[in-house]
């Protein structure tokens, strides 16, 4: 069932499980992820792709109650060695939210915001380095002449590409996104997935997603849950076309879900 | 056109009917409260002003004198009748005890959101909401017994004077700022603090380069809400600052305010002498900086609701 990554993975989980309290969300998932591309995590509500994904980059740090066990190994380093610097680690695999969620400051500030957590970068650095970010993330043309305008005036696909911006401003191997065109409309939905596919050849990409045709449209491999397991993954073609497991015949088909 | 449809569609609902007579009942309600709050101003700016109109002082002369001593006249033959101790006296205590409640408010506000919500939730706030609802007659009882003797030992004063006001109404003031402190920053959606996270920021990064920011707009309101109490407060402070309608030469020797001045001496004073119309031109004063601390709110009120 666990296949496996065929170029060199970048990111390679094993075994994952992760307890909510006494109640285990994850059943031990087994999961690669190559250098570069887009991958879809699809599922039913509550079979866990937002609990496995945020335990990449260690968000569940902060919840007290929550255990994770299982190897995560990136490039070569166990994410969840005690002496892995999570601002580091957070740099290296950013993430982005379902809302959203610019900063109540300027745009500019809220690209700049990850670069200026700890190195000090020259201004000239920090410019270059925020308009390629929003370059990349398809922004560029909308906010150039605007970069010290409040980010809470864009509109909401605008403030989501924002986000992307200021998780690619640190130069991250890894791009982790949780929904993120759920709260979107079409447009602007379309305008975020443009943007993903365009640096889906430099980054490797973990996209979660509710909508199948997103998922057509833009991963190159897809991963299926259910109810905390991993029940299927393959090409994006294979899942949709030809999947092997009836569970996700029955899913990818509409039948539940 | 069909009778029977008209007949239905244009007869009044009894829904229809009790929605009328609810909102009739609540534009009674706030017209009555307009009448009530225009008669305030009205009559405290009609009686404020005949200092003015009736005696003929110069209203320079009232807001810049710097004695006061209503009744009594200077050699030139001028009404000693200079606000301006008093003024300054008010602000003294208000903007000290501000400025120094501010920042442990903001200390306490950030211990009870973000550092240890369990024990703040459980212990911290309770105290604080408790405090907010003291009256201050005990915050005033308490400075007087403990306060002034204090300052008395440690300066060798009376112990009464700004100083030991701005100690009263900052423990007034601190609940009262920090109690919308954490409202403020309890209003920071979750949601902003896991994207700074997530980025990589530390706990304390996020809370003073995203939370705490964000939270400026209440922060400022918590601040002038504050203010507008500290201000306002009559009893406490006249317990405490000395009451010598003198310009203040220092924080420890005795002070008044206009609040300290109005309460000592409304009883005092005979209806539509100077000595009671000047009192009513302090109480114009007081009522135009609680308008304007009013409009500051709202200002900052406005700006965030923009957003
Ligand atoms: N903080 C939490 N505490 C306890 N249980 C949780 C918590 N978060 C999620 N769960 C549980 O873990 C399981 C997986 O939830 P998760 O949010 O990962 O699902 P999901 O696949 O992302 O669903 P959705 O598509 O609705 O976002 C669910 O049963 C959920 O109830
Ligand atoms: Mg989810």
């Amino acid at each position: 069932m666990a296949e496996n990554v065929k170029e060199k993975a970048i990111l390679t989980t094993k075994d994952v499980r992760l307890f909510y309290g006494k109640k285990e969300a994850l059943h031990g998932i087994n999961l690669d992820f190559p250098e570069t591309g887009i991958t879809a995590l699809i599922g039913p509500s509550g079979s866990g792709k937002s609990t496995y994904l945020r335990s990449i980059n260690r968000m569940h740090d902060f919840t007290d109650y929550v255990k994770v066990t299982g190897e995560f190994n990136y490039n070569g380093q166990n994410i969840y060695d005690p002496n892995t610097d999570l601002t580091q680690l957070r740099k290296n695999i950013g993430m982005v939210f379902q809302q959203p969620n610019p900063f109540p400051f300027s745009i500019y500030e809220n690209v700049a915001f990850g670069l200026k957590l700890d190195n000090k970068l020259s201004k000239i650095e920090l410019d270059e380095r925020v308009e390629t970010a929003l370059k990349q993330a398809a922004i560029w043309d909308d906010v150039k002449d605007r970069l010290q305008q409040s980010a809470l005036g864009l509109s909401g696909g605008q403030q989501q590409r924002i986000a992307i911006a200021r998780a690619l401003a640190t130069r991250p191997d890894i791009l982790l996104l949780d929904e993120p065109t759920s709260a979107l409309d079409p447009i602007s939905s379309r305008a975020v997935e443009d943007g993903l596919v365009e640096i889906g050849d430099k980054y490797s990409i973990i996209i979660v997603t509710h909508n199948m045709q997103q998922a057509k449209r833009i991963s190159d491999r897809t991963a299926f849950f259910m109810d905390g397991n991993l029940i299927e993954v393959d090409s994006t073609k294979n899942i949709f076309l030809y999947p092997k497991e009836k569970e996700t015949e029955d899913y990818v088909s509409g039948k539940f879900g | 056109m069909n009778d029977e449809l008209y007949q239905q569609l244009t007869k009044k609902s009894i829904s229809t009917k009790k929605d009328n007579f609810g909102k009739r009942l609540s534009l009674f309600a706030l017209i009555l409260i307009g009448l009530v709050v225009f008669a305030i101003l009205f009559f405290v700016v009609s009686r404020g002003l005949s200092t003015f109109t009736l005696d003929q002082i110069n209203p320079f002369n009232f807001v810049f004198g710097t004695q006061w001593n209503p009744g009594k006249t200077d050699e030139a033959g001028n009404q000693l009748v200079g606000a301006l101790p008093m003024i300054v006296g008010s602000f003294a205590v208000t903007f000290l005890s501000a400025l120094v409640a501010t920042p442990f408010a903001i200390g306490t506000a950030l211990f009870v959101t973000e550092v240890s919500p369990k024990w703040g939730n459980k212990i911290m706030q309770p105290v604080i909401e408790l405090l907010v609802g003291i009256p201050s007659v005990v915050y005033g009882f308490i400075g007087l017994a403990v306060v002034v003797p204090a300052v008395r030992n440690a300066t060798g004063g009376t112990g009464f004077g700004i100083f030991s006001g701005v100690v009263v109404l900052f423990v007034m003031i601190l609940p009262t700022i920090t109690s919308m402190t954490i409202d403020a920053l309890r209003n920071v959606p979750g949601h902003m603090r896991e994207s700074a996270y997530a980025i990589g920021a530390t706990p304390w990064q996020t809370i003073y380069k995203v939370v705490l920011r964000a939270a400026i707009p209440g922060i400022l309101t918590a601040i002038v809400f504050g203010l507008a109490r500290a201000f306002g407060e009559a009893l406490a402070v006249q317990m405490v600052v000395g009451n010598s309608p003198v310009m203040p030469d220092g924080l420890f020797s005795p002070a008044a305010t206009l609040t300290s001045v109005l309460t000592q001496g409304i009883g005092n004073t005979t209806d539509g002498s100077l000595a009671n119309d000047v009192l009513w031109s302090l109480a114009m004063i007081l009522l135009l900086m609680s308008l304007l601390f009013n409009t500051i709110i709202r200002r900052i009120a406005n700006r965030r609701a923009l957003k």
